[in-house]
């Protein structure tokens, strides 16, 4: 008990980070703490390393549905491969493996819900017939609507369909709203009446914690709270296997720094490892992923998408997210920054620093003339372009450091943020010369998500 | 020192201000002997170096011809003294805000007596922008500097040559600043240099200052915001951010200056910290020298940024900074432009007396009050005679720490020390006017050295870190300095001179004495005599008041004086085991006073290691300081006494008694910077003993050094003070004999 529970807060303590420390995070390390030295791992450390997550996770979720039949089966491990084609006899012990409708993936994040559904399309006459009513009405709500309150979005083009889970068709939605609606969340679940549903929320991301006990006490709800580093990969590998309904999930910008050139390519991730993954939401993580269950949180840092909105409000009174995006899509980030052509008249060649490189972010903004010429949007633009360099900067730093010249880009920083990501695609590129490839994937800021809901699900 | 005269506060720094009116000999010294200048402009300052010579007055010693037959007359003293002009190279480095820089310029024109000089090297933004100004004004060619190989080349040449340079910043210890010993390789290390462009310094001094009264907590989203409370079992404290300025995403919300500012300043320290620590770990390095306008010696930005490396690194970089950072830049550009001169095959060593430390930067400090003291700022580099280096039989170079007690850390000792230098103030003073009887300015310098000193320990009261490691050592050698500086070089010339000339008639009588004695009886009183001749200590007020009211003092009144054994550190008798064995090959001796010390206590010393057939090699000063003997001095004494001594005279003939210089010209003893002549013969002769001598020499510095060969240590402590911190009591005997471990 002890050792499996040291390891667990081993584990969790890896999740929050973004300015955290980089910590190691190899399967092998945990291998070697003494948690697991006390509890020798059969068949090495990447095959059961998740096990103990798993046990928390049922354990958490045990009080909520009592001693009933669910919760014991529940308590299996589940597997997802091959549920079409499956025998009957193993169709039905997929089926008792099933947790209990209705299937919900949480990340709460810094700024952002994110929250994926899974609907049911193969609901039986017979089933519906035995579903509750208000399992049916959360149903209806979701998928009847793209909009949920003034702030919740459904965002319909990013839907999955005819997804197979644990043996049932159906297809995935994807919603998000901020975190400060939070509150209003739980009340409707409260008022939804949703634990009388015995069902599991598994929640990722900070919220998980922050929000246990208003889940508990108002929602009465138990939370079963994972690490959002082993979701977000989880998610990542499942979502990337699965494709974007007959599409590529994954893709990349071929001539990111020419207006007309520049083309989105589907990019087959099909020899992911190593991999770095950088995940912008708020703050920024760093991951480098080696296999499945081998990854390690390199670095953060917390000039993310955050900071971005947070300093565009600041500089411009933008209120949205989408607001801050449209206005630097109109300005010119060159009125604000000091170019290395603003000092040396032209490239600093001695260096290899081209004149169009940024030598001082907002450099000219010590300048009252120039102060006074710049729009909002050349603020907003100048921004953008300093948090995504940035970013980009560190990245590039710590695919060098780590030797892995796959770079993946997520976190809903990228959303709609077509300049973000082909400046990030270029800049990796220009400094690696050529030696880092810069890639991205449609379903940005979603795959804490995802993880939670393969988590609930218990696919590997 | 020049304020900004006409112009309204907060005007752009664009704007020229040509209505001050500079103190000229404070700021541009040795302007009229100036060929060669540099120029490094940022956005804000300009640093301005040239190389000067300039004219000291130095005492030289000649013996007198000896032909004629009547020489040892008792009236007569052993040796002439006079005082000569001589000629020193020096580099100076002023440091001023951009809006001086015409004013700055067209008093360099006005006084600019040298012609010769045709170009000016020039780097910094700015080079750019004020080159037409710049060769208009001066009449010279502006040729243009890379920044990056001027930082760089500047930051290599203070590492080497400025042993305190380089300082971590510690919050909330007192002192704040740590300086670091250099280590004898400077290679690799990795310099971040934080400028670009800062044109206003005024505003950003605010801007920091109201940084530092800020809550970035109110404007960044920290762990704890998205967690929820400080989470011990996550590990990760809840108060790190995770997005800066996260907090800020809000319409309905307003947030004070203060914070956001906070929030800035947070988010660039650890930014720049950040990819710091990876291009170090990308390039293996440990160190991390930080420079730049962003740094400027403020605690604010220091301890960001090392909290950010310590962060990111978990304590595998060093975040470093430097004294000198602002002049990076500038000497670059000059080293650049001197290559014909090859000025790195010299040492150079920081001339406390002419460069301003360190300035205090306490964040509380308001922002015009720190304009104001850092309106001008120098650094006055002196070149040295000879190339200085590390002495060979150092056990580990890099960790050598020559002083003994570091001053900045230790209050009391702090205390004690500038007071007493304060009260030994005034018989300095004294001393200087009566070493020139015919000067007639002699008083009006003297006191110019009074105030120049006195200000110097106030300064280091309040800012001990100025000159970085404050210690005994430093406190003597600024005193030295600064009587160079009003043209004092040696104020114990004629004391010497008489000191030497009676010692040197006692010579035989005390060396005839000791041949009478049986083997081990004499191996006592040559060590007895080693001591008793460091009594004579013109350094030590509690000696100095005894010679100058008993001028009939002398060796054998000072062998009274001295501890009874068993000796406050006493290893008297391992030596003299010692001894009983095998002869050293070649023995070092650094020798300490003028007079009875040097001759009556290690003449005979030397000579009875060279009967018992080791090589002797007799290190003593360069230059003067108080009443040591000088190298000079040495030979002069040395072939007297060759003159008396056949041991002496033969050894001196067969080279197996070599006096060489150390290349200093301090009471104390760096080993790390030592003549290289010095260290080539250590060499060739494979020297086995080192012998230091004398408290300068080996208390307040030394004491502590580990050596690679065997080594003795004695002095007389002559403070009570000291004595007392040892332990002991006035004229208590440190005899340290040391072996190294196999």
């Amino acid at each position: 008990m002890g050792g499996w529970l040291g390891r667990q807060r081993w584990l969790l303590r890896m999740g929050a980070g973004w300015l955290a420390a980089p910590m190691e995070r190899h399967g092998r390390a945990a291998a070697t703490s003494a948690s697991s030295a006390r509890e020798p791992v059969p068949g090495g450390p990447d095959g059961r390393r998740r096990e103990p997550l798993r046990r928390r996770a049922n354990s958490a979720s045990a009080p909520a549905v009592g001693a009933s039949a669910e919760g014991v089966r529940r308590d299996r491990p589940g597997s997802y491969s091959g549920a079409t084609s499956a025998s009957r006899q193993r169709v039905e012990s997929l089926k008792k493996k099933r947790p209990l409708f209705p299937w919900f993936g949480l990340d709460i994040g810094g700024t952002l819900v994110k929250l994926v559904y899974f609907e049911p399309k193969d609901i039986t006459a017979e089933e519906e017939e035995e579903e509750v009513e208000s399992l049916k009405s959360i149903r209806k709500y979701l998928t009847s609507n793209v909009a949920y309150g003034s702030t919740g979005i459904r965002d319909v083009h990013l839907e999955l369909k005819d997804l197979t889970l644990c043996g049932r068709k159906g297809n995935l939605h994807f919603i998000r709203f901020p975190t400060h609606d939070m509150p209003a969340f739980i009340q409707m679940g409260r008022d939804k009446n949703f634990s009388s549903l015995h069902t599991v929320f598994c929640a990722t991301g900070g919220g998980a914690y922050k929000f246990e006990q208003d889940f508990l006490t108002i929602g009465d709800l138990q939370l079963c709270k994972l690490d959002e580093l082993d979701c977000l990969i989880k998610g990542i590998l499942y979502i990337d296997s699965v494709g974007f309904n007959g599409r590529s999930q994954c893709y990349y910008f071929e001539n990111p720094a020419d207006c007309e050139k520049c083309q989105k390519l589907p990019f087959d991730l099909k020899n992911p490892y190593p991999l770095l993954l950088v995940n912008i939401g708020s703050g920024v993580s760093i991951l480098a992923v080696y296999s499945k269950d081998n990854y390690k949180r390199v670095t953060g840092t917390s000039l993310g998408g955050g900071t971005f909105f947070g300093l565009c409000c600041l500089l411009t009174g933008c209120t949205t997210f989408e607001e801050a995006l449209e206005m630097a899509s109109r300005g010119d980030s060159t009125k604000v920054d000091k170019l290395v052509r603003d000092i040396y008249g032209g490239d600093y060649e001695r260096f290899g620093l081209p004149g169009w490189a940024v030598a001082s972010s907002f450099g000219n903004m010590m300048s009252k003339e120039k102060r006074e010429a710049v729009s909002k949007e050349d603020l907003a633009r100048a921004t953008l372009i300093t948090i995504t360099n940035n970013i980009g900067s560190i990245a590039r730093m710590c695919a060098l450091n780590e030797n892995i010249n796959q770079v993946v880009f997520v976190g809903n920083f990228l959303r709609i943020n077509t300049i973000a990501m082909r400046l990030l695609a270029y800049a990796l590129d220009y400094w690696s010369k050529g030696q880092l490839k810069a890639l991205f994937s449609e379903h940005e800021g979603y795959f804490g998500a995802v993880g939670a809901l393969l988590e609930l699900l218990k696919i590997p | 020192m020049a304020e900004c005269g006409a112009s309204g506060s907060g005007s752009s720094g664009d704007s020229l201000d040509k209505s001050i009116t500079l103190p000229p000999d404070e700021i541009f010294r040795n302007l009229e002997n100036a060929k060669r200048f540099a120029i490094d402009i940022g956005g804000s300052l300009t640093k301005l170096a040239y190389y000067s010579t300039v004219q000291h007055k130095v005492a030289k010693v000649r013996s007198f011809d000896h032909s004629g037959k009547d020489t040892e007359q008792d009236h007569e003293p052993p040796y002439e003294i006079s005082v000569q002009e001589e000629v020193t190279a020096r580099l100076h480095f002023v440091k001023f805000e951009n809006t001086y820089i015409e004013a700055c310029l067209d008093f360099i024109k006005d006084h600019l007596v040298n012609t010769e000089t045709k170009v000016i090297q020039a780097t910094g933004g700015g080079a750019y922008k004020f080159k037409d100004l710049i060769e208009e004004k001066l009449q010279l060619k502006v040729d243009k500097e890379d920044v990056m190989t001027c930082l760089i080349k500047g930051c290599n040449f203070v590492l080497k040559n400025i042993p305190h340079e380089a300082f971590v910043y510690q919050k909330d210890s007192d002192p704040e600043f740590r300086f670091q010993t250099n280590h004898p390789n400077i290679f690799p290390y990795l310099l971040v240099n934080i400028g670009s462009g800062v044109s206003i310094v005024k505003k950003f001094d605010e801007l920091l200052h109201l940084a530092s009264r800020g809550q970035h907590t109110n404007v960044d989203m920290l762990v704890q915001d998205i967690y929820g409370g400080a989470h011990e079992t996550l590990g990760l404290s809840g108060n790190l951010i995770a997005s800066s300025f996260g907090k800020s995403a809000t319409a309905d919300q307003e947030f004070s200056k203060e914070d956001m500012a906070k929030s800035l300043l947070h988010m660039i320290s650890n930014d720049i910290g950040q990819l710091a620590c990876l291009y170090a770990r990308l390039h293996c390095l440990d160190r991390v020298y930080f420079g730049g306008f962003f740094i400027r010696g403020h605690p604010v930005t220091m301890r960001t940024i090392t909290y950010s490396i310590n962060f990111f690194s978990k304590g595998e970089v060093q975040a470093l900074f430097l004294r000198h950072e602002g002049y990076l830049g500038a000497i670059g550009a000059f080293l650049k432009g001197a290559e014909q001169d090859n000025p790195n095959q010299y040492s150079w060593g920081e001339n406390y007396a002419g460069s301003s430390g360190l300035m205090s930067s306490s964040p509380e400090l308001c922002p015009t009050q720190r304009a104001r003291s850092g309106t001008f700022d120098l650094l006055e580099m002196d070149r040295l005679e000879r190339p200085l280096v590390n002495l060979p039989l150092l056990l580990d170079p890099s960790s050598y720490v020559p002083d003994t007690v570091d001053l900045t850390d230790d209050a009391l000792a702090r205390k004690y020390w500038l007071t007493c230098f304060e009260e030994a103030l005034d018989g300095v003073v004294k001393r200087a006017v009566a070493s020139q009887p015919g000067s007639v300015d002699a008083a009006e310098r003297a006191e110019k050295f009074r105030q120049k000193y006195w200000n110097k320990l106030q300064t280091l009261r309040h800012q001990p870190f100025a000159y970085g490691t404050l210690t005994v050592r430093s406190l003597l050698d600024t005193r030295e300095h600064c009587l160079n500086e009003f043209n004092f070089p040696d104020p114990y010339s004629k004391v010497k001179q008489k000191d030497n000339g009676v010692a040197l008639k006692c010579f035989q009588r005390v060396v005839s004495a000791l041949d009478a004695l049986d083997w081990e009886e004499r191996q006592l009183a040559l060590v007895k005599g080693l001591l008793a001749g460091n009594v004579f200590d013109w350094g030590a007020k509690a000696v100095s008041d005894v010679l100058e009211s008993d001028p009939q003092f002398g060796f054998e009144e000072a062998k009274k004086k001295l501890q009874e054994r068993p000796w406050l550190v006493d290893s008297y008798g391992k030596w003299l085991q010692r001894l009983k064995g095998p002869p050293h090959k070649c023995a070092l001796i650094f020798a300490d006073n003028s007079g009875v010390d040097v001759i009556l206590g290690v003449f005979p010393f030397v000579r009875e290691l060279l009967s018992r057939g080791t090589e002797v090699i007799l290190a003593c000063n360069s230059g003067p300081a108080l009443n040591d003997v000088t190298y000079s001095e040495s030979l002069i004494v040395a072939e007297r006494i060759a003159a008396m001594d056949p041991v002496i005279h033969s050894a001196l003939r067969e080279e197996r008694l070599l006096l060489v210089q150390t290349g200093s010209s301090s009471p104390c003893l760096d080993l790390s910077r030592l003549d290289k002549g010095l260290a080539v013969l250590v060499r060739e002769h494979g020297a086995d003993l080192v012998v230091i001598e004398g408290m300068g020499r080996a208390v307040h510095t030394n004491y502590h050094a580990a050596l690679c060969c065997e080594s003795l240590k004695l002095a007389v402590i002559k403070n009570s003070w000291l004595a007392e911190r040892l332990g002991g009591q006035l004229f208590s005997v440190i005899f340290k004999y040391e072996v190294p471990a196999e």
